[in-house]
């Protein structure tokens, strides 16, 4: 074995005396693929970031031994001063970001941002770093690179920043590659991309990279060797093919394991549909250029022509990248966007009078994406959860509708025995999955027929993403409720749909059972997006 | 910090597996309210603030130039709550007793009568008819702060002018908040069409020029201070209502929102219960500030004659007599004094709930 181009050892970080990563020790060799896994909280990104002296207000002890390759010495990186690191930084260590729309700077064009690298670390002048910079976009794939280069990030594609953030991480030619989450934030058919271009100009280049990510899909299909991490300690590593093949770890086992299963029954057919559209088109105002916009709105079809049903028991779900309009046909359901075309809930069509809508309020209830922002901060769980009865039944006591509340707690796994004081309690005491936990009670107290789930485990960390999806799954067995499951995820849809709709720029591609769709997809699209996720 | 657990802990608690927690939740106005605690500055300026205002409350029984109580030949009169004619206690006049005149003071005080006067025996209108210097008098025994151009006691003047100043500054900043908040929401939360027309509206209305239509008011009509209140809060508003239009128009689109809307919860209280409490964080942390700028525009307002009707006690006629009366330094000290230690009492104040209730400040 070559000798080792990082070498870290005992790395400990601490934030006021809170000690957040405990001891961490790990080597990459050169050309090593190497992937941090973890949950979030696990201080992996925090792990990445101290080696570059990049994590602020925190104490860093430990050694960080980087085998530098202009001058052959070896420098522990945590000792160096900040004017060494400054050095090291971009020239022998690049790093790139989940999110490339905050971490490029929007007022420069993206030729300028990677050129001033060029110019800082490599000493070219002006001409020359502009050349360059255009040839590094070229090498990363972007098409058309003159022409993209003197453009300004907000005008490139999700995919193509990313592309041009690698290329200015890349434009230092630097030894090691820190990649915190760089897929996270793009859409499944652009990830695969991605991951192949990181491939490829870690070929080219003979560099390693660091990837951090939460994906083991991503880690399975990307790296050499694997280091998992949870609460601050590296709980295992080894090569990719070993920790996976026979994990040693019980939170290694527990990840691995957390691929969400199938566990739905087929509901008995022939009942009346619960929800059925047709025709259905949502459309938004867009102001128009110019002088006509003066006078006149745009308009941009969301959704087009939508058409599907739901029967009692069973799950449709809508799987879809971002901007295809699947989370638009949500909020329709709900009766929240205008709409055209025919859109019933048990048989009564969302009108504009809203007292007519309340009844069907009643049957269409709604669990969101991001358990942080669907709860409000200033209301207790007795508040948030109850409020469904104070509109649907104000006639109800207030001790009926505590014990109502405590027993929808109840049924979403929440109780007194491990919350003393439950009710009384606000949303930020409780974990993710807790919330969304929460979220699920106040949609079940008034006793709906269908749920719409608008990327209900999304946000959540992929072992209790499988916890929320088991609870979902026994509460449509217990209460033959439906579900109208809106997800970019195919292994949830996998998991949970009975029927499912694909959607692409507004329009439904492809309808049918779950085996139809994700076992013989008809439409390439669809193949792309299932082959993306396996 | 005592009932937080991390944000998003890897591990969910099952049912079996127990947390222990501390029974008590503590709401978020319980948590900004621990933390303006914890900022000592802040909170001993809120208690030295509480107990002026508390003492200005009582003026009447600090100073006063009637007594509080009276036993004349075996009755008791109450001087501060009813009138007495001077032949009750042995004078010539069916007029008021003047309870400084010396004679008054003799009859009532001596041969087992009594009297209990306030600590400052001069009220806030009271002209000393007795008095020993000419006006106005440096501090001396009698007035221990002095007295002003006309005669009146220096200190009972500014126990009174503050209480006016406060009470004043309170009833503006009351009703600049309701309003401002009540058209923030209105706009921020209907948006569109309605959102348009109203911030047209503030613009036009923004662009009045307020102090000449004080100026012209104060000539038609009579001055009081209802009428500056009026006047002052239909200008006062906007300032508020931009924070919080902009603060329901970022909260109606979070999800918390959207649900209650799926829930058939009504538009008012969506607007009252969700959004508002969630919006709060402007309004309260520029509640001293408003509080100060009130109390500086009244001050101002009455410095040029523009303010309270002639007669009512007022910090500003003061420093307008301390700037008439240069040779005079103990009007314009001691009510520039007072001015100061309230402004600066409102400014830390406002400068601990602003900390507070900075959700990026650490709990530590």
């Amino acid at each position: 074995m070559t000798a080792p181009l990082l070498q870290v050892q005992g790395l400990r970080v601490a934030f006021g005396g809170k000690e957040v990563v405990h001891g961490v020790d790990f080597t990459i060799a050169p050309r090593e693929k190497l992937a941090l896994v973890g949950e979030s909280g696990s201080g992996k990104t925090v792990t990445a970031l101290s080696l570059l002296g990049l994590v602020q207000n925190a104490q860093v002890t430990g050694s960080a031994r980087f085998a530098g390759e202009r001058d052959g010495a070896e420098r522990d990186l945590l000792a160096l001063p900040e004017r060494d690191l400054m050095a090291v930084r971009g020239r022998e260590i690049a790093m790139i970001f989940q999110e490339p729309m905050t971490a490029l700077n929007p007022l420069y064009t993206v030729g300028d941002q990677i050129a001033e690298v060029l110019q800082l670390k490599e000493g070219l002048n002006a001409r020359q770093a502009w050349q360059a910079a255009v040839d590094a976009l070229a090498a990363c794939g972007i098409p058309d690179p003159e022409r993209r280069a003197a453009v300004y990030p907000h005008q490139l594609s999700g995919g193509q920043r990313q592309r041009a953030m690698i290329a200015m991480a890349l434009a230092g030619r630097p030894r090691l590659l820190l990649a915190d989450e760089p897929t996270t934030a793009l859409d499944v058919t652009l990830r695969g991309q991605i991951l192949d271009l990181l491939g490829e100009v870690q070929q080219h280049n003979g560099m390693a990279i660091l990837l951090i990510t939460h994906d083991l899909n991503l880690v399975r299909k990307f790296a050499d060797r694997v280091a998992v991490m949870e609460n601050g300690h590296l709980v295992e590593q080894g090569s990719v093919a070993e920790v996976f093949a026979n994990p040693q770890h019980s939170y290694t086992r527990k990840l691995i394991d957390s691929r969400p299963v199938r566990d739905v029954v087929e509901a008995a057919a022939a009942q009346a549909p619960v929800m059925r559209a047709s025709g259905v088109e949502v459309s938004y105002p867009v102001p128009l250029p110019g002088f006509r916009g003066w006078f006149r709105k745009g308009r941009f079809v969301a959704v087009r022509n939508a058409a599907f049903s739901i029967d009692p028991g069973r799950t449709l779900g809508v799987v879809g990248e971002s901007g295809s309009g699947k989370s638009t046909l949500a909020l329709a359901a709900l009766g929240l966007l205008p709409h055209a075309g025919d859109l019933d809930v048990a048989g009564t069509r969302w009108g504009p009078d809203a007292t007519k809508n309340k009844a069907i309020r009643r049957v269409v209830q709604v669990v969101f994406q991001d358990p942080f922002s669907s709860l409000s901060p200033r209301m207790t769980v007795e508040e948030i959860v109850g409020e469904g009865l104070l509109v649907h039944e104000p006639a109800l006591a207030l001790a009926d509708r505590r014990e109502r509340v405590v027993r929808a707690l109840a049924e979403v796994g929440l109780g007194e025995e491990q919350f003393p004081g439950l009710l009384q309690r606000y949303p930020h005491e409780f974990s993710g999955g807790q919330r969304q936990r929460l979220a699920i009670a106040r949609a079940l107290i008034v006793q709906p027929q269908l749920l719409v789930l608008d990327e209900p485990t999304s946000a959540l960390d992929v072992t209790i993403q499988k916890q929320v999806l088991r609870l979902l799954q026994r509460l449509q067995r217990e209460k033959g409720l439906s579900y109208l499951l809106i997800t970019h995820d195919v292994d949830v849809i996998r998991a949970m749909a009975h029927d499912v709709v694909v959607m692409k720029d507004g329009d439904i591609l492809e309808a049918g059972t779950v085996a139809q769709v994700m076992d013989a997809p008809r439409q390439d699209y669809t193949r792309t997006l299932v082959a993306a996720a396996s | 910090m005592s009932g937080s657990i991390p944000v998003s802990s890897s591990i969910e608690p099952q049912p079996p597996a127990a947390a222990p927690r501390p029974a008590r939740s503590e709401s978020p106005g319980a948590r900004a309210w621990r933390r303006f605690r914890r900022n000592r500055l802040g909170f001993v300026s809120l208690v030295l603030f509480a107990g002026m205002v508390i003492l200005s409350l009582f003026a009447e029984v600090l100073a006063n130039d009637r007594p509080l109580l009276v036993r004349f030949n075996g009755d008791f009169y109450f001087p501060m709550v009813n009138d007495y004619p001077e032949q009750v206690f042995g004078g010539d006049f069916r007029t008021p007793a003047d309870y400084l005149d010396p004679f008054i003071k003799d009859r009532i005080t001596k041969d087992g009568n009594w009297a209990i006067y306030a600590p400052i025996p001069y009220g806030s209108r009271t002209l000393n008819y007795f008095a020993k210097e000419p006006n106005p008098s440096a501090p001396n025994r009698d007035n221990l702060l002095g007295t002003d151009e006309r005669g009146r006691d220096l200190l009972a003047q500014l126990i009174y002018g503050f209480r006016v100043s406060v009470l004043f500054g309170l009833a503006l900043t009351v009703v600049g908040v309701a309003l401002g908040v009540l058209t923030g929401a209105v706009q921020g939360y209907f948006g569109g069409k309605t959102d348009l027309a109203f911030q047209r509206f503030i613009e036009i209305w923004g662009s009045m020029p307020e102090l000449y239509l004080l100026i012209i008011f104060s000539a038609v009509f009579a001055p009081s201070v209802a009428l500056l209140l009026i006047l002052l809060s239909l200008f006062g508003w906007m300032g508020l209502s931009d924070y919080v239009r902009a603060e329901f128009l970022r909260n109606r689109q979070m999800d918390y929102v959207r649900a209650a809307r799926a829930l058939g919860v009504g538009n008012g209280r969506i607007m009252w219960k969700h959004i508002l409490p969630n919006s709060m964080t402007p309004v309260v942390t520029f509640l001293p500030f408003r509080m100060s700028a009130a109390i500086l525009a009244l001050t101002s307002l009455d410095f040029l004659g523009l303010g309270v009707p002639p007669g009512t006690p007022s910090l500003g006629e003061l420093l307008s007599q301390g700037k008439t009366n240069l040779d005079a330094w103990w009007i314009s000290i001691s009510t520039f004094a007072v001015l100061v230690v309230t402004l600066l009492l409102l400014t830390f104040m406002g400068d601990a709930l602003r900390d507070a209730l900075d959700p990026r400040k650490a709990d530590a």
